[in-house]
Parts: structure tokens; C-alpha cells; sequence
């Protein structure tokens, strides 16, 4: 086994391990942080697949911008121990089981089908050039609406998030 | 350009193992923050299967499709934390149990 599918099953096994872990805190930024080391060691599978754009994306945009802002409003909620606590008791092994079997019925009829391809990937990489020509020539019109979809998320999200920035002045006032 | 030659179900049977992971989370977790972290868990694992049908190929369309996954992405996360502010606004409370006075 060379030392690149090394890095690739290390990679994969860190970030098992990591989304476990987030999934199983109870406290919320430890969480975060923990996600942020899965994506990190997704975004290395990615470069390793032959994806260096999708990699730097992942870094930049996931385990950037969308965890910083996940932080702030962990931030400005300002969770106490109380809620730690509370989660805690959410978390009751009682609480797992049903779920549990129910998703691993679905992996273990996931990997059925799977498993038995006998194909590698190509070992040829895809450089950002080729998906830039690709992403502004053809999915052009995937580009225009992701940019619609950004717009309105931008107003939903500022439109419910001013009035309770609004409702948190007069609480200061 | 260079990468390694990964069996690819192996690949697809880590993506299978996040997503799951991301399903339980949604599933069991009842604060809004940690539902949405368990999303993006599944958003993500669905990205990788997609860069890993692209490496497959060769081709860019694998990593196009992951980008507007990671526009999409992005939208759910900054209307559902607009909405999680909303919901600690009104019920002092995380508890997506909580805001179910639609049921009556």
C-alpha cells in the first residue's frame, strides 16, 4: 500500500472519529470544534482524490465562514452550564437506541450496494482551470440561481435577525 | 495534475458512514444548533460521495455539483441560525420541541 492510500484511510478514520464526537458533546463550541477537525480531514480526502479546488473551498467556506458563524451565535446565546445539563439529560442512552438501529439498518443496506465495485478512481486530478471553463460555460444557469438562493438567504437571514438584535437593544436600553 | 487511486468504495463507504452519522444526529438531538451541525454533517458527506463520482471520471462536473451543495449549504446555515436567534428569543429555550404550537 503506498503512502498517499495511507494518508487517505488516516484521513478518513480522523474524521469518523471527529463527526462521532461532535455528534456526541453536549456542549456546543466543543462541538464546533470538532466539526471543524472532520472538515479539515475531508477537505485532505478531497486533495488527495485529485479535487484541489473543492479542498481550498472546503476549508475556506465550510471550516471558515460557516463554522465562525455557527461560533457567533453559540457566542450570542450565550449558553451556560445549565444548558450542558440539560443536554446531558437529552442524551440518555434510551434516547439513542431507536434512532441508532434505525440508521444503521439504512448504512448496513447502503453498503450492500456498495461494496463489491471493484473500480478505482482515475488518479488523475481536475485543476481549478478546467472547473472554472466548466462551472461559467455550461452550468451557467446553476451559477445565476446559486446566486439567487444566496440573495434570499441573505434577506431571510437579515430579516430574522434583526428583530432580535432590535429586541435585545431595548432589553439593554 | 497528479492524485492518488483510491477504490472508490471505499470512498462512497465513508461517505455512506458520515452521512449516517449526520441521520442519527438529526434524529436524536432535540437542541436546534446541534441539529443543524448534524445537517451540515450530511451536506458534506453527500459533497464527498459527489467529488468522489468526479475523481471517478476525471471530469469537473463532480466538483461544480459540490460547489452549489456548498451554496446551499450556506443559505440553510443563515436562515436556520436567523431562526435558532427567533427561537431563543421567544422561548428563552433551544428545545426544537418547543415550537411545536402549530400541533395545537
Amino acid at each position: 500500500m503506498s503512502l498517499e492510500l495511507a494518508l487517505f484511510y488516516l484521513a478518513a478514520l480522523v474524521s469518523l472519529s471527529a463527526t462521532v464526537l461532535t455528534v456526541t458533546r453536549t456542549n456546543a463550541s466543543h462541538a464546533l470544534i470538532y466539526l471543524i477537525v472532520s472538515l479539515l480531514a475531508v477537505a485532505l480526502i478531497f486533495f488527495l482524490l485529485g479535487a484541489p479546488f473543492a479542498a481550498a473551498l472546503e476549508i475556506v467556506i465550510y471550516a471558515g465562514a460557516i463554522m465562525v458563524l455557527f461560533l457567533f451565535v453559540v457566542m450570542m446565546l450565550n449558553l451556560g452550564r445549565e444548558t450542558v445539563a440539560q443536554e446531558r439529560r437529552w442524551l440518555a442512552p434510551r434516547m439513542w437506541i431507536g434512532p441508532g438501529i434505525l440508521a444503521a439498518v439504512l448504512l448496513l443496506e447502503l453498503l450492500y450496494l456498495i461494496v463489491g465495485t471493484e473500480v478505482t478512481t482515475s488518479g488523475t486530478g481536475v485543476s481549478p482551470k478546467a472547473v472554472g471553463i466548466e462551472l461559467f460555460g455550461p452550468y451557467l444557469l446553476a451559477v445565476e440561481l446559486a446566486s439567487i438562493l444566496l440573495l434570499a438567504a441573505l434577506v431571510g437571514a437579515f430579516h430574522l435577525g434583526r428583530r432580535y438584535m432590535r429586541a435585545r437593544r431595548e432589553e439593554i436600553e | 495534475m497528479t492524485a492518488v487511486s483510491v477504490p472508490i468504495e471505499h470512498v462512497l463507504v465513508l461517505a455512506a458512514a458520515l452521512f449516517a452519522i449526520g441521520l442519527v444526529g438529526v434524529l436524536v438531538r432535540r437542541n436546534v444548533i446541534f441539529l443543524l451541525m448534524s445537517l451540515e454533517i450530511m451536506m458534506n458527506a453527500c459533497g464527498l460521495a459527489f467529488i468522489a463520482a468526479g475523481a471517478r471520471w476525471a471530469q469537473a462536473d463532480g466538483q461544480i455539483m459540490y460547489m452549489l451543495i456548498l451554496a446551499v449549504a450556506a443559505a440553510e446555515v443563515a436562515v436556520g441560525l436567523g431562526l435558532v436567534l427567533q427561537l431563543q428569543r421567544r422561548f428563552n429555550n433551544l428545545d426544537i420541541d418547543a415550537a411545536s404550537e402549530l400541533a395545537g
